[in-house]
């Protein structure tokens, strides 16, 4: 890495990691509050898929991956939700470490959505998000009226109680995906991870999905391949390249021509917001047709 | 949204209601279906005197019946009877699970090689005479069926233990021992012993004793309780193993619990039973297009239908062609095949 977001990555990096700039044994790891990766790794095949990631999203904000295919934004979200376990780092949700919490006690809090799952149980609406109830639930036990709050506020926010009833089957892409956001929030969740949730969405729904999200009173961490989507709806954008974390900071500090250069291997024109609620925004460009050699 | 809140409420209510009475409903018609099935047959035996033989044995009243009679209830008719429903719930409640667990609608209670082990295992018996005349048929078919579902668990394990390798690692599985046991047959039984085989392998109750019941019965209520524990978290696996170990589960752990624990009710049932075909296939699809996919009340209704379906089929099985008799297994699928279109058919998606 040649140039300042290196810099402002470095910077952030020994601001976020615990402990960095203390002596040895002065404070022993003050726990981050929240969602917190600490050098976490995974490798598969003999290849480091995630190579050292640390990263502490504030409470509250949104976080953006972005990075081409492979770059390992899925693994990461994997490793985040605890799916997957690090082969080196920690992830910690308030400074306790995920096998520590237990599966049932992270499903209490950290909810997660992938980009396209689907199903060929027969389940309506209703029954999807009911299922994010699971982790609050014991064997043998009845629906409780929390449960009964959860589904419905869930369904109320997604714009999804008028089709409660209906089979998931007859939902288009976009409700499918509102209903998988419907069954996360049941889950009553203080961090909310996102696999490219936007996939195959037309753009008024993208919109539409990425608004739904970026009002929800948690923590996101959200994967996205649009760089124009992750500038308009991220707070702060964490850039991967081979495992690594290449860049990191505010939508306008990382989305540069520079960067999109090196990390993606193409040209495009950046603009930087016009005000206050603008964003960023990035423009690609054609490849200039090859001259016929000498 | 108040109105929309009380009709959600009132909802889970409704089906929450509903499915405990159709499990009572269920419980009525199942204890029914015994009382009038052992009534069946060529011996003229009543209600009443079912009632009398139970009640004798119970100790809770007189014998009234005369021994022969007595009998014919209490030694032929009632086990069998009994075994038939616990075989039917049993082999439906596999099938439940399974299709969930390995999120395939094709799979079974045979899935992972049991039966096709417990045939092999059986055959080794009867025909080679392996054990030297100390194992029986049962425990023959029951040692063949645990070495196949061990056999199964280590080719997925190998092969990179995602379910749909768990599925053909029981294909592979199930081919190799019907193989093995087609070559028992064809190369080493005269033909007498090949028909009584092949009875056998086709699923049969006609050996049903009271031993073969409390055994079955006894795995039955284990497998049947740790299953429904688990409802809730075979709930969470419709969207895939990801999705289910984020909704808490403990997908490694609960997976080999339940494969371990329906292999085991499976290879019991087969010992005692043979391989019943198409009950754990249909009926658990036939249970969720009444009461939905929700595991929690999916599983009795499930055991239940199957305990009910197999009792009649038997009954029918051993009268249709009297004296002789018809192996239940080629009933289930005569009878059952029909049935289950139907049940595809009004459940058909117009999309």
């Amino acid at each position: 890495m040649t140039y300042e977001k290196r810099v402002t990555y470095e910077k952030r990096v020994a601001y976020e990691r615990p402990g960095a700039h203390e002596k040895p044994g002065a404070h022993e790891n003050p726990a981050p509050s929240g969602l917190a990766a600490d050098r976490v790794a995974h490798e598969a095949g003999g290849r480091l898929i995630v190579d050292g990631i640390t990263l502490a999203p504030r409470p509250g904000t949104t976080l953006g991956l972005i990075g081409p295919n492979g770059s390992g934004k899925s693994t990461l979200l994997r490793l985040l939700a605890g799916v997957l376990a690090p082969a080196a780092g920690v992830v910690t949700l308030d400074g306790t470490p995920l096998p520590r919490l237990g599966r049932r006690q992270t499903a209490r809090r950290l909810a997660v959505v992938d980009q396209h799952a689907t199903t060929q149980v027969e389940l309506t609406v209703r029954e999807v998000v009911a299922l994010g109830r699971i982790p609050h639930r014991r064997p043998f036990s009845g629906t409780t009226p929390a449960d009964e709050r959860a589904v419905r506020d869930a369904l109320d926010r997604t714009s999804l109680t008028d089709r409660a009833d209906q089979s998931w089957h007859t939902l288009s892409g976009g409700e499918r995906q509102r209903a998988h956001i419907a069954r996360a929030l049941a889950q009553a969740p203080r961090e909310l991870l996102l696999d490219e949730p936007t996939n195959h969405l037309d753009i008024q729904h993208q919109l539409d999905l990425l608004n739904l999200i970026a009002s929800l009173p948690v923590t996101t961490v959200i994967a996205l391949h649009d760089l124009n989507l992750a500038a308009m709806f991220c707070d702060e954008i964490l850039v991967l390249r081979e495992g690594r974390a290449y860049a990191h900071g505010t939508p306008a500090e990382v989305v540069t021509e520079e960067l999109i250069a090196e990390v993606y291997g193409v040209r495009a024109r950046v603009t930087p917001p016009a005000d206050a609620l603008d964003h960023v925004s990035v423009r690609f460009l054609r490849t200039p047709p090859r001259q016929p050699g000498p | 949204m108040s109105g929309a809140a009380g009709g959600g409420g009132a909802h889970r209510l409704r089906s929450a209601l509903r499915g405990g009475l159709l499990t009572l409903a269920g419980l009525a018609v199942l204890f029914l279906s015994v009382a009038v099935a052992v009534t069946i047959g060529p011996a003229d035996i009543s209600v009443p005197d079912v009632w009398s033989a139970v009640a004798a044995h119970l100790g809770w009243g007189e014998a009234e019946l005369t021994p022969i009679r007595d009998g014919i209830v209490w030694n032929l008719r009632m086990p069998r009877t009994v075994l038939a429903a616990v075989c039917g719930a049993g082999l439906a409640v596999c099938g439940a699970v399974l299709q969930s667990l390995l999120r395939n609608p094709l799979a079974d209670p045979f899935v992972l090689g049991v039966s096709s082990g417990a045939s092999t295992g059986a055959v080794a018996v009867v025909v080679l005479g392996v054990g030297g005349g100390v194992l029986t048929v049962s425990a023959g078919a029951f040692i063949g069926a645990v070495v196949s579902f061990a056999l199964v668990l280590l080719l997925s394990h190998t092969l990179g233990d995602t379910t749909d390798r768990v599925v053909l690692s029981g294909v592979a599985a199930m081919q190799l021992f019907s193989a093995l046991t087609s070559f028992v047959v064809l190369t080493a039984a005269d033909a007498e012993t090949t028909r009584g085989v092949l009875f056998w392998l086709l699923g049969s109750l006609s050996g049903a004793a009271w031993t073969d019941v409390w055994t079955c019965g006894a795995v039955l209520v284990v497998v049947l309780t740790v299953c429904l524990l688990h409802a809730r978290t075979l709930d969470a696996f419709a969207f895939g193993q990801d999705a289910a170990a984020t909704l808490g589960v403990h997908v490694g752990r609960v997976r080999v619990l339940l494969l371990c624990t329906t292999a085991l009710l499976t290879a019991a049932l087969v010992s005692s039973a043979g391989a019943i075909g198409f009950v754990g296939l249909a009926l658990p699809h036939a249970a969720r297009a009444v009461v939905g996919a929700g595991h929690p009340r999916l599983l009795p209704v499930t055991a239940l239908a199957g305990a009910v379906f197999l009792i009649w089929v038997d009954t029918l099985a051993r009268t249709v062609l009297d004296p002789q008799e018809v192996p239940v297994g080629v009933v289930t699928s005569l009878i059952g095949v029909p049935a289950f279109v139907a049940v595809l058919y009004r459940t058909r998606r117009s999309r």
